[in-house]
């Protein structure tokens, strides 16, 4: 894990004071909400429906086990006594008060923690891999890239007042676990002549216009890599739509002026960046990388586990994955209970898992974008009890890419921009097929629910998505099959006329039938779409 | 109007032209971009330039920070202005970015901008200032 | 009728104009005819409210029923968290969002 340094810690202690001073203002009336609008979103503090939220970054979902029980503290002093994990690896709390923002900001800076940039019109917490640094698939970890990016965007002068906001994502693994391509820019870490350097694809997102972003730059070597952010940044910055805030983004752009007009701009931007100096040395990221070596991993383990209780045995099959120690593997931890709220955790909750990460995770913990957590290095002899812990604090479901396993959106329930509620149908749907053998009949089926048309719930890359919409004063459901944010990244199509709350859930139970009956070995339901296209759902739906 | 100098010499006062008079006549020496104008275009006549104005129409416009680097980073040395919807907060990012004068709408409370610009010791990422950032004050000079 | 609402500045809290104040319960909110749009911007000049806004309502014998799903949302609680809005211990208060 990176440890911050006396720099680190200096500008994240300024900034706490930088917030407090503006929160003043704005409490004594020298700055209006418009003026302060942009400043707190720029530290993460929203005006939603019943409170301000204040989201907290988890820099590439990677925490340890006192941040996350502060995590747990600033829900019972500060909110409800809980807290929503995000699909983008970041935490928010829905209660907060404008007064104490600055309190709350202060006690999370002091386990090296903040709120920066995880709103406004600048580079946001960069996201990756849950698995980074565990999975036996990687070509290394991440971690290290991302660490660097955050820095470089930290309060970076050019880039505060963008068009629009900005997403990173970095992998590491031919496998796709953090919707890569669906970022503004997504980068995945490969290899060419024995060095490490980026892929960089620019201009992907969902929102209202869904793109996937097209390969800008096969490879970008270390040396270059800072300058070629900047560059594709100063693009951006110039020559991104300002006129419409809905065509705004950088996927419009690339889109507008072609992925080869947008190479063309960076490269030339490039020329000019690279002779400013402004790429660390690689002294700088083998400092940080040495933060991310393996933790002290015990060799000859055995790779045995105890199968005997049959309820434990679902869950490993279900919930665990393979790590490249052997002897040790992934846990992810499920935040999907059966007609629970997905991404929420209670405190006693977040306590819970801290403490399984201190004592059988190497202290360290992660969050998912499909809004679960993760304890990535846990001895394969431990995982019964840890499967016993988590089953007395009612966080052992075993739904991990199952039906239930729903990524959804606050929807109309919190959010101010919501047009319906997302968490009422996630809760149906899941009741629905609350059985397991059911769910474990259908197999890996990533639903995914947006109360709006800026797909915070992902409907676009679900292999079933659902959009809530306005009709006339009445939630109305959207319902689309197809989408991936994985390796093998598509975009729903939507299925026609919108549903009913309960429309919308029997529409998915028939759309699973078509699956079941159609389906050929080995297929999962969006490879059995993909193959026999949308008229048999639509026959079933509608007819 | 408060305008705040962040220079030693005397203040320029001939009027800034736009930047197509500017291109159309040899003998301006202030030339004032519009946020959609080209900083570029100015490139070749950097030599002759006492002042250049660059207009913030909104200030969640934020084309002006690229201009103010592109000049700097081609080595502009004379005065980089903003001008228009400029608030306090922003000028130390402004400041990082090459502007050394300011020419805010509104009033800016000079306590506060005093406070914010001495409120970080240290910078993440080089800019068009002298700040090292601290990658540099961690490892020294490249190379 | 006409309503206002908004957000208490420090605090966030959901509010609603009752005539000679901000009060946390829809029901205590008055009809403000044509003058919502005046009292919305001396409250928030005297920063005792964030972002004001007036909206269409019902008159009821409960009190105001506001006329968007979004405002009644805001006048309850989350609909998926019973136990945290403004009406805990009565069961069949979320049916009066729907």
């Amino acid at each position: 894990m990176y440890k911050y340094d006396e720099y680190d810690h200096s500008i994240v202690a300024a900034r706490v004071e930088e917030f407090r001073d503006q929160v003043n203002r704005r409490l004594a009336g020298q700055i209006t909400e418009d003026q302060f609008k942009p400043l707190r979103l720029m530290n993460g503090l929203y005006l939603q429906l019943h409170a301000y939220m204040l989201r907290v970054a988890v820099p590439y979902g990677t925490l340890n086990a006192t941040q996350m029980r502060m995590l747990a503290h600033i829900a019972r002093k500060y909110d409800r006594d809980y807290g929503h994990f995000t699909t983008r690896q970041n935490i928010q709390y829905n209660w907060i008060k404008l007064e104490d923002a600055p309190d709350i900001l202060a006690e999370l800076a002091t386990v090296e923690m903040h709120a920066i940039q995880t709103s406004g019109n600048c580079i946001r917490n960069i996201s990756s891999d849950q698995y980074a640094g565990a999975a036996a698939d990687e070509l290394t970890d991440p971690r290290p890239w991302a660490e660097l990016l955050r820095q470089w965007s930290t309060f970076h002068p050019e880039f505060s007042y963008l068009p629009r906001k900005f997403k990173i994502a970095v992998i590491a693994a031919d496998e796709d676990r953090a919707a890569m391509r669906l970022h503004d820019i997504g980068l995945q870490i490969v290899e060419r002549d024995g060095q490490h350097g980026v892929a960089v694809y620019v201009g992907g997102g969902m929102g209202r216009t869904p793109m996937i972003a097209p390969l800008i730059k096969d490879f970008v070597p270390f040396d270059d890599f800072v300058s070629y952010m900047e560059a594709c940044l100063r693009v951006y910055n110039r020559y991104g739509r300002r006129d419409n805030m809905y065509k705004a983004r950088i996927k419009i752009l690339v889109h507008e002026i072609g992925a080869d007009k947008y190479r063309q701009e960076v490269e030339a931007e490039f020329a000019q960046v690279k002779k400013l100096g402004i790429d660390p040395p690689r002294a700088e990221f083998d400092r940080i990388a040495a933060q991310f070596v393996d933790p002290a991993f015990e060799a000859g383990l055995s790779d045995e586990i105890d199968r005997s209780d049959p309820d434990f045995a679902v869950w490993l099959d279900q919930q665990v994955v393979a790590h490249k120690q052997p002897g040790y593997a992934i846990v992810n931890i499920s935040l999907k209970p059966i007609g629970g709220i997905p991404g929420d955790a209670s405190s006693a909750q977040i306590d819970v898992m801290a403490d399984l990460a201190e004592r059988y995770s190497f202290d360290e913990l992660r969050v998912t974008h499909a809004q679960n957590i993760v304890l990535p290095h846990v001895r394969k002899a431990d995982l019964y009890a840890v499967w016993q812990t988590l089953r007395e604090a009612e966080l052992a479901d075993a739904n991990l890419d199952l039906i239930s396993d729903i990524i959804a959106c606050p929807g109309l329930d919190y959010c101010s921009l919501a047009n319906a509620r997302s968490i009422p149908v996630a809760q149906k749907i899941a009741t629905r097929f609350a059985d397991l053998g059911r769910q474990r009949e259908l197999g890996e089926l990533k639903l995914k629910i947006s109360g709006c048309i800026n797909a915070c719930g992902h409907h676009h890359a679900g292999h079933i998505g659902i959009l809530g919409v306005d009709r006339k004063g009445v939630e109305n459901y959207q319902l689309s099959f197809g989408g991936s944010g994985a390796e093998d990244v598509s975009l729903a199509q939507i299925t026609g006329p919108g549903f009913s709350e309960d429309g919308v859930v029997d529409a998915v139970e028939k759309a699973t039938n078509v699956y079941l009956a159609q389906r050929t070995q080995g297929e999962r339901f969006v490879d059995t779409y993909r193959r026999i296209g949308m008229a048999p759902f639509k026959e079933a739906i509608y007819g | 109007m408060a305008e705040l100098r962040y220079r030693d010499d005397a203040a320029h006062d001939e009027p800034a032209v736009t930047l197509d008079a500017f291109l159309g006549q040899s003998n301006a020496t202030a030339v004032r971009l519009e946020s959609s104008d080209d900083a570029r275009a100015l490139l070749p006549h950097l030599d002759r330039l006492s002042l250049v104005e660059v207009s913030f129409p909104k200030f969640r416009d934020g084309r002006g920070y690229s201009a103010g680097r592109i000049l700097r980073e081609a080595g502009y040395t004379g005065e980089l202005r903003a001008q228009g919807d400029v608030l306090v907060d922003q000028i130390p990012l402004m400041r990082r970015c090459g502007f050394d004068s300011f020419a805010p709408e509104a009033p800016v409370d000079e306590a506060v901008l005093a406070a914010s610009l001495a409120r970080y010791d240290h910078v993440y990422q080089g800019a068009a200032d002298a700040a090292e950032p601290v990658w540099k004050k961690r490892h020294g000079q490249r190379g | 009728m006409k309503i206002l609402t908004g957000n208490d500045l420090a605090s966030g809290d959901v509010t609603w104009w009752t005539g000679n104040g901000w009060s946390r319960h829809v029901e205590d909110a008055v009809d403000v005819g044509e003058q919502g749009e005046a009292i919305a911007q001396a409250e928030e000049g005297a920063r005792r409210v964030n972002g004001p806004y007036v909206i269409d309502a019902t008159a009821t014998p409960d009190g105001p029923r506001p006329a968007h799903i979004k405002d009644r949302i805001r006048a309850l609680g989350p609909t998926v968290r019973p136990d945290l809005t403004l009406k805990p211990a009565d069961p069949s208060a979320g049916s009066w969002v729907i």
